[in-house]
């Protein structure tokens, strides 16, 4: 459902554009790119290839609403690391350096390791999930995201009985990232789950999108997605990711306690303290929605939460 | 003159990035924040006009405190109009639960609103008619630019430094009204203007 299986939506004359598509990037010296994107050039059956089809052939979510488009998806980001202008993040992000990139993964596990970036490419399966993103502010697109499920990589690990949290770390490094610079959050930016969260099939580590490359200002070269949550819970530029058994404090819920809590799931009926979330508005649409509990995947995570008071709980 | 036309360019400048798609994937939200902008700078500049006359001794700034305000009230008005109009088209639940179940919408409406009736009544037949009262009338503005800032700060996700620059240029601004403050700054000003010159 979520789930799409491009070759089915895929006329193969656009499969041939698009390898040609990769073979010009590869020639102007993108190799690194590609292999960011898990595409060996001439290698046949490249995952992120088969995806981005699904961008073009005017693929929507399962709700029947189309992907917001490629511009708007790479030009309009919250990284605040960079800035907290949505609109400049993508400039000040496009010499930031994502290769070579490493991952630790490490805490409570049988088996720590620490990752290329390249080996999240390969090792692991790449797919396509085209997820609803809403943002806190009151905003939301379609995104087709490439990414490998979370489960994968958190199973490879193998979480020992006392991990009950997942804490993620994104890169601290201000030389590059001039918003790190601001005394106002404390950096880097931090951002955690509970395990059983962590391990819902709708979790993704994101390596690419409309079956591109992740671009920097998406959170290069691995974020994390999780749907059912505000956009800040899918914190970018991730270097470390460890099994603990205590809840973390992410930076929000440092910075602003009362406002942001450890959960931060999509639910129109539980508003910010300043304003409400009932409603949202698509980006590319001029009419407001409204926004739906668990932003729309209430059947896959809601047990997660049968029986909490999600209000306390925010 | 020179007031007019600034007051009236960033009015033009978003109707142009609206009609040619320029502001940003998410045009309403922007033409919201910037005309709630204009409208602050324009509420402290009038704010201006009276200190800069009455402790520094610029009379010229008596004469555009009027273009100002309305100035700002104009840009207030489009906001709101934006806000219930372009944003929540008119429906009426989401308003209504957008603008009084949530502070931060609810003292922005608040501020407006005390500014309706100092626009209205700002004519010299308004003046001539209310007399003292008048004076007393305007002195809402005081209220409506603070709850403006209040409004802004309850905005911002989390960091409030450029909210509390505007609280703070208020809050000036409102304390060199104050007798006390106004003749130590006169006076002090008076000395300077004495200085004997060489």
């Amino acid at each position: 459902m979520v789930k799409v299986d491009p070759s089915e939506i895929t006329p193969e004359h656009e499969y041939l554009s698009r390898r040609a598509f990769m073979r010009a990037a590869g020639a102007v010296g993108s190799a690194g790119l590609l292999a960011a994107c898990g595409v060996q050039p001439g290698e046949e059956s490249a995952p992120s290839e088969e995806a981005a089809s699904s961008a073009a052939s005017g693929a929507t979510d399962e709700l029947g609403d189309p992907l917001t488009p490629y511009e708007a998806v790479t030009g309009y980001n919250n990284y605040y690391e960079f800035t907290t202008d949505k609109e400049e993040v993508a400039e000040l992000a496009k010499d930031f350096p994502t290769s070579p990139w490493t991952v630790e993964v490490g805490g409570l596990v049988e088996s720590p390791r620490t990752y290329g970036i390249e080996d999240l490419l390969s090792k692991f399966d790449q797919q396509e999930r085209i997820y609803r993103l809403r943002c806190v502010e009151g905003w939301s697109m379609v995104i087709p995201w490439v990414g490998l499920p979370l489960a994968a990589l958190i199973e490879q690990a193998g979480p020992t009985g006392e991990a009950q949290y997942v804490r993620f770390e994104a890169i601290l490094d201000p030389e590059q990232m001039p918003g790190q610079k601001s005394p106002w959050y404390e950096w880097p930016y931090l951002e955690g789950l509970r395990l059983d969260e962590a391990m819902n099939d709708l979790a993704i580590l994101a390596t690419g999108v409309y079956g591109k490359p992740l671009p920097a200002q998406n959170g290069a070269p691995l974020r994390l997605v999780v749907p059912w949550k505000y956009g800040f819970k899918s914190i970018k530029g991730i270097v470390k990711i460890d099994l603990v058994a205590e809840q973390p404090t992410s930076l929000w819920m440092a910075a602003a306690p009362n406002e942001y809590g450890f959960y931060a799931n999509v639910n129109p009926n539980v508003d910010h303290p300043r304003w409400s979330q009932a409603s949202e508005r698509r980006i590319g649409e001029l009419q407001r929605r409204d926004t739906l509990m668990f932003n729309g995947y209430e059947e896959e995570v809601g047990a997660l939460y049968a029986g909490m008071d999600l209000s306390a709980n925010y | 003159m020179a007031v007019h036309l600034g007051a009236w360019i960033p009015l033009v400048l978003i109707i142009y990035g609206l009609l040619t798609n320029q502001l940003t994937v998410n045009p309403i939200q922007a033409a919201t924040l910037r005309t709630g902008k204009t409208a602050l700078v324009l509420l402290v500049l009038s704010l201006a006009c009276t200190p800069l006359n009455t402790v520094f001794g610029f009379r010229p700034a008596l004469k555009v405190r009027r273009a100002l305000g309305l100035y700002a009230f104009l840009y207030a008005a489009i906001h709101f109009g934006i806000f219930i109009g372009l944003d929540y088209g008119f429906d009426p639940q989401r308003v209504l639960e957008a603008v009084f179940e949530k502070r931060f919408a609810l003292v922005g409406f608040a501020a407006g609103l005390l500014l309706l009736p100092l626009a209205i009544t700002s004519t010299r037949g308004w003046m001539r008619r209310l007399g003292r009262r008048w004076t007393r009338l305007h002195r809402l503005v005081y209220l409506a630019a603070v709850l403006a800032v209040v409004h802004y700060t309850w905005l911002v996700k989390s960091d409030i430094r450029v909210p509390l620059l505007y609280g703070a240029l208020v809050l000036g601004l409102l304390a060199l009204r104050l007798p006390p403050v106004r003749r130590a700054m006169a006076g002090l000003g008076g000395r300077w203007k004495h200085r004997p010159a060489g």
